[in-house]
């Protein structure tokens, strides 16, 4: 098959997975915030209100689309459409797995592979802020223009530990391409601890992990770090004015960029597709595994011990697919495929999860605490952390 | 083809932005084009295989310098300035003759010096890998790298010194 053609097959595939993957992420999000704070969540569209996503696109397309007077129209325009687009070409360079062979075509699970493919990433969250910063600006209406400042000054601020944070770990892999950052993490230490970055040299990239975290919570503009959009106080902030699919596009735009930034620190501390001990012991039937006891978990309360009746049958339809899924991992023909994905996947959810964790969680900050914290802790901290890595590098490797 | 097809287009909205820039009369408007002139740079940095170059243009200048731009200008609420007074007869009749005057003198010099050279062909090497500017900055030109990042610093050293007004 041609390079075109596989290619747009590539692109297709991804762009459908990714789109359904926000929409669907929104939904896990109520789901789990609502299951911190007991309660249900949504649950009237669709079995566990798994439809809602789909509703809800539908009630923001058909809304009306409101262009207020007295916006700068022009920039009002183009702010969405730039913080979207930034957001989502990130996924281009990011790979999901390694080199695979479906039906004697050998590619790779990646839409193109950069030698700066993390620079990439860096440059297109650097630009993410212009369509936040000009959302507030061209609303002409002082909350929006509050939270577009914050906006502004929050990711200017949190820019520079995150990227010594990226840089330290690179120290280590000596290149810039996610898929040789990965291939750089391959092998176990002693025979069984996997070579991740957060498990090298002694446990110094393990605090780069962590302030990446910090910093990438305020570069999407995330709980506790979202005064650019405080509710309390600024109304909706920078997207006050906005509604319809314009708001929608900042939605789609903040959840592209978590992704982004999950897939990022998957790819520099955790391995990306690699698995966490060596397949001697097994790790590759741990996907299935999992799988199978999430569909024996479903049937179990589908048919046995039934809490509500309407669980009758969506449960044991879950158990079934789950089972059917865990089924496809054991496959052989698929297993090269899927098992790399699995775990890539598993990761990048994780730390998803606790994004929306965190969010259930932490109270805001307050405006100077957030600027003391960037420049008087994460800052300091990283740099030297930086120099510690660079200074181990030096004498070891 | 493509890659003259690319370089025509993009060298095209540098310069319309550039020009943009100067006329228009709205501050945010002016920022707004300089990161079009900066962004359309970037691309052809990459067309001429300088990849490492064209994504430091993107996350120094386009996002990171343009964006206290724009915050200072969101800051200090510039509005649209007021429309210039009508320029003087004199100026338009010696000015437009003078300009193009100029740059055709500029490019017969170009022309004269350059014109020489070889063709530079689109997509063959990389020049401006991260390995190649590190090595250039740590080597051959430490010492001028080093001492302006030290003129940066007494620069922002001598900015906060200045606007720290006798509060304390």
């Amino acid at each position: 098959m041609n390079f075109f053609l596989l290619s747009l097959l590539k692109l297709g595939l991804v762009a459908f997975v990714f789109l359904t993957a926000l929409a669907y992420l929104q939904w896990i999000e109520r789901k789990v915030i609502a299951h911190v704070q007991v309660r249900v969540g949504p649950n009237r569209v669709g079995p566990h209100g798994l439809l809602q996503p789909l509703v809800d696109t539908i009630k923001l397309l058909t809304k009306e689309d409101l262009v207020p007077s007295y916006v700068n129209r022009f920039f009002y325009l183009l702010a969405p459409v730039l913080s979207v687009s930034t957001a989502l070409v990130s996924i281009a360079v990011i790979p999901f797995g390694p080199e695979i062979e479906i039906f004697g075509i050998r590619t790779y699970m990646q839409l193109t592979d950069l030698n700066i493919g993390v620079l990439v990433l860096l440059a297109a969250s650097g630009l993410g802020v212009y369509g936040v910063a000009l959302a507030g600006w061209s609303s002409n209406n002082k909350y929006a223009l509050l939270g577009g400042l914050r906006a502004s000054a929050q990711m200017i601020s949190y820019e520079l530990p995150l990227a010594l944070a990226i840089a330290t770990p690179l120290l280590l892999y000596n290149t810039l391409s996610l898929r040789g950052i990965v291939e750089a993490q391959q092998g176990y230490f002693f025979g069984f601890l996997a070579r991740w970055g957060v498990f090298s040299l002694f446990g110094l990239l393990f605090i780069a992990f962590i302030i990446f975290l910090i910093c990438a919570f305020a570069e999407t503009n995330r709980i506790p770090f979202d005064l650019p959009e405080a509710e309390n106080e600024l109304v909706a902030g920078f997207h006050t004015e906005y509604s319809s699919m314009k708001f929608a596009a900042f939605f789609m735009a903040e959840y592209a960029n978590m992704v982004n930034i999950c897939c990022l620190a998957t790819h520099l501390f955790l391995g990306g597709w690699l698995p966490p001990f060596p397949a001697a012991y097994g790790s590759q039937y741990i996907p299935a595994l999992v799988f199978a006891a999430g569909g024996a978990l479903c049937l179990f309360h589908g048919t046995v011990n039934l809490y509500r009746a309407r669980d009758k049958y969506t449960l044991p339809a879950f158990g079934v697919v789950f089972l059917l899924i865990a089924g496809l991992h054991l496959a052989p023909p698929l297993m090269p495929v899927l098992v790399p994905l699995f775990w890539f996947l598993a990761k990048t959810g994780f730390l998803l999860f606790v994004y929306i964790w965190v969010r259930a969680t932490l109270p805001r900050f307050r405006y100077d605490q957030l600027m003391h914290f960037a420049w008087g802790w994460m800052f300091p901290v990283s740099i030297v952390n930086l120099f510690a890595v660079g200074l181990l590098v030096a004498l070891f490797f | 083809m493509l890659d003259a097809a690319l370089f025509s287009l993009f060298a095209f909205i540098a310069i319309a932005c550039g020009i943009v820039m100067v006329t228009q009369k709205h501050p945010i408007a002016s920022a707004l084009s300089l990161i079009g002139v900066m962004g359309s740079l970037a691309i052809l940095y990459l067309l001429l295989g300088a990849a490492f170059i064209a994504a430091a243009q993107l996350i120094v200048y386009a996002g990171a310098i343009m964006v206290l731009f724009l915050f200072v200008i969101m800051l200090l609420n510039a509005g649209q300035e007021p429309p210039a007074r009508r320029t003087s007869l004199l100026a338009k009749l010696l000015g437009i003759p003078l300009l193009i005057v100029l740059t055709g003198a500029l490019s017969f010099v170009v022309m004269l010096a350059f014109g020489h050279g070889t063709v530079v062909k689109f997509g063959t090497g990389t020049p401006g890998s991260a390995e190649d500017v590190g090595r250039a900055l740590f080597t051959t030109y430490l010492l001028p790298f080093e001492i302006t990042s030290v003129l940066v610093l007494i620069a922002i050293l001598g900015a906060v010194v200045l606007a720290r007004k006798e509060m304390d």
